[in-house]
């Protein structure tokens, strides 16, 4: 176990209820995706988790000593969110300047994180000169950059083609599978967190809380073989059951 | 090979991607093509540049013809000679105007930035303080700048305060506007790795605010040097330490009319040229990121 949230409220100073009585629990190197319909409170949680924003009541525990998040966390945001004005090789490097890592230090590390998403090469480019996929890969490297024990992921390949987003979906299973940092994953699409992830779990809509649960035991190394197998179209099937009942309760 | 995108064994199904990815490689190591080529600068420049010689042919013809007198319109042949047999006297008086102009635009960007960083520190200090800084805004120069060369006995200080009230006001609101634009999802980024105040002003708020604070320049730039003229317009000051305002006025009580169109043509150019410059210092800074001065492809 590497986070529990339990019994969490969230309610916005305008009055929104986004949150009511969820709990959810992240396990160590899992791949957990958090499905469902557009603005139910998925993205609230990540935020939550992350620390962006306080519980208005309920609990957030950590594993950790003294219930604080151990080791780093990284999140990648729907849109890849980089610094116009600096290169890919400063955006990456931006958690480790911010952190006041000696240059010598830091250099190995953003060279090692733009390589690990396929981006040699690019270290001199500016955001404007990447495409969509290219940018969404170097927001993934920035998060990659600190090593973080948990990665935080929100939507962030909806606003890709398809070709670009089954791309980069295999690339980041590839690097789950070597690094097995604790995932989670917030989208919309059955089929994308099916294939993806190892536990799913399915929220109402708002306020958003954890109706059910589905976990996935595919094979290990996932690719268009399984994207094409019965097994698939029987967890598809099933969440998208999942997902029906949580719509109606 | 340390990419991912060889790790899986799924690399040929997202092959497109990857495809992009070999062709945008190459493209920055081939050279890019040339930018200002000549038939650019020529189509660039031909156009304006026959407008004004076409008028300023005619101007000339109409003059002759007309046998208009030197004293109510002089021809721009006439202007120019004149500005060639004044250079003595008019140059220095230009040097005068854009001391005060360059210092008033120097006086304003620093003022200007400051007053804007101190605004975005507290909404509070931004309300409270806004609305003078309009007031100063709006209040015709003309009618104030009387009131500052009474109160203030220095000269060149009095016109300064002049020019600079005209010129800080864009880099204010522009440089306020910037430095609350930043990105949301960065500022969020910027609190989840834990970036003190100071590390989001400077790597942040600051270069999100340039596009802004640049385009506030350029107009300042212009203004500081409206400014300055119309404060010695209304100084009138003579001697040694007349600006091209006071050439002006004096070429106008003495007849000299085309030394008055010669003084009027430098204040015009200077103007051009500041306008040119900014222009061009912002076109350098943003030229790498900004879409204002990125080159559109196609």
């Amino acid at each position: 176990m590497i986070v529990r949230l339990r019994n969490v409220d969230k309610v916005y100073a305008n009055g929104v209820v986004a949150l009511r009585g969820l709990d959810l629990d992240v396990g160590e190197g899992e791949f957990l995706s958090l499905l469902g319909p557009s603005g139910c409170g998925k993205s609230t949680v990540l935020r939550l988790v992350a620390g962006l924003g306080e519980v208005s009541s309920g609990r957030i525990e950590w594993s950790g000593p003294a219930g604080q998040p151990t080791g780093d966390i990284g999140f990648v945001f729907q849109e890849p969110t980089l610094m116009p004005w600096a290169t890919v090789w400063k955006n990456v490097l931006l958690p480790l300047k911010l952190r006041g890592l000696a240059p010598d230090e830091s250099a190995p590390r953003v060279r090692e994180a733009i390589a690990m998403v396929g981006l040699e090469g690019f270290e001199k480019a500016y955001p404007r000169e990447l495409s969509g996929g290219m940018k969404m890969r170097v927001s993934i490297a920035r998060a990659l950059v600190t090593r973080p024990r948990l990665l935080l992921m929100d939507e962030p390949f909806a606003s890709l083609d398809e070709i670009t987003r089954f791309k980069l979906d295999n690339d980041l299973l590839a690097l789950w599978a070597r690094q097995r940092w604790t995932v989670v994953f917030v989208t919309h699409s059955v089929y994308e967190s099916v294939y993806l992830s190892t536990r799913i779990a399915v929220m109402t809509a708002r306020p958003g809380r954890t109706a059910g649960e589905v976990t996935v035991d595919g094979p290990d190394a996932r690719d268009e073989t399984f994207r094409t197998s019965p097994l698939y179209n029987e967890y598809c099937r099933s969440v998208s059951t999942r997902l029906a009942e949580a719509g109606r309760a | 090979m340390s990419s991912i995108s060889s790790l899986g064994p799924e690399g040929s199904a997202g092959g497109v991607e990857m495809r992009d990815l070999e062709t945008a490689r190459a493209g920055r190591v081939a050279a890019r093509p040339q930018r200002w080529d000549v038939g650019r600068i020529v189509r660039l420049v031909l156009p304006p540049a026959g407008v004004g010689f076409a008028g300023l042919v005619i101007w000339e013809a109409v003059v002759h013809l007309r046998q208009i007198p030197v004293y109510i319109l002089p021809g721009p042949w006439l202007i120019l000679r004149t500005l060639v047999k004044d250079w003595g006297t008019l140059y220095p008086s230009l040097l005068v105007t854009l001391a005060i102009a360059g210092a008033a635009l120097l006086v304003a960007t620093v003022a200007g930035v400051m007053i804007a960083i101190l605004f975005t520190q507290s909404r509070w200090i931004e309300r409270s303080l806004f609305p003078y800084a309009v007031i100063l805004q709006v209040t015709p120069i003309v009618a104030i700048a009387p009131l500052i060369i009474i109160w203030v006995k220095n000269i060149p200080i009095a016109l300064l305060i002049c020019a600079w009230l005209v010129a800080f006001f864009p880099i204010v609101s522009n440089t306020t506007l910037g430095l609350n634009s930043a990105d949301h999802n960065l500022l969020n980024l910027f609190q989840l790795y834990g970036a003190s105040r100071r590390q989001v002003f400077w790597h942040l708020r600051l270069p999100s605010a340039m596009p802004y604070f640049l385009g506030g320049l350029r107009i300042s730039g212009g203004l500081a040097l409206i400014g300055a003229v119309v404060a010695e317009f209304v100084a009138g000051t003579g001697g040694t330490q007349s600006g091209l305002a006071y050439r002006v006025l004096e070429s106008g009580y003495t007849m000299q009319i085309p030394r008055m169109f010669a003084a009027l043509l430098m204040i015009t150019c200077t103007g051009v040229l500041t306008f040119v410059a900014l222009t061009v210092l912002s076109h350098l800074l943003l030229r790498k990121w900004h879409e204002s001065a990125a080159e559109r492809e196609g």
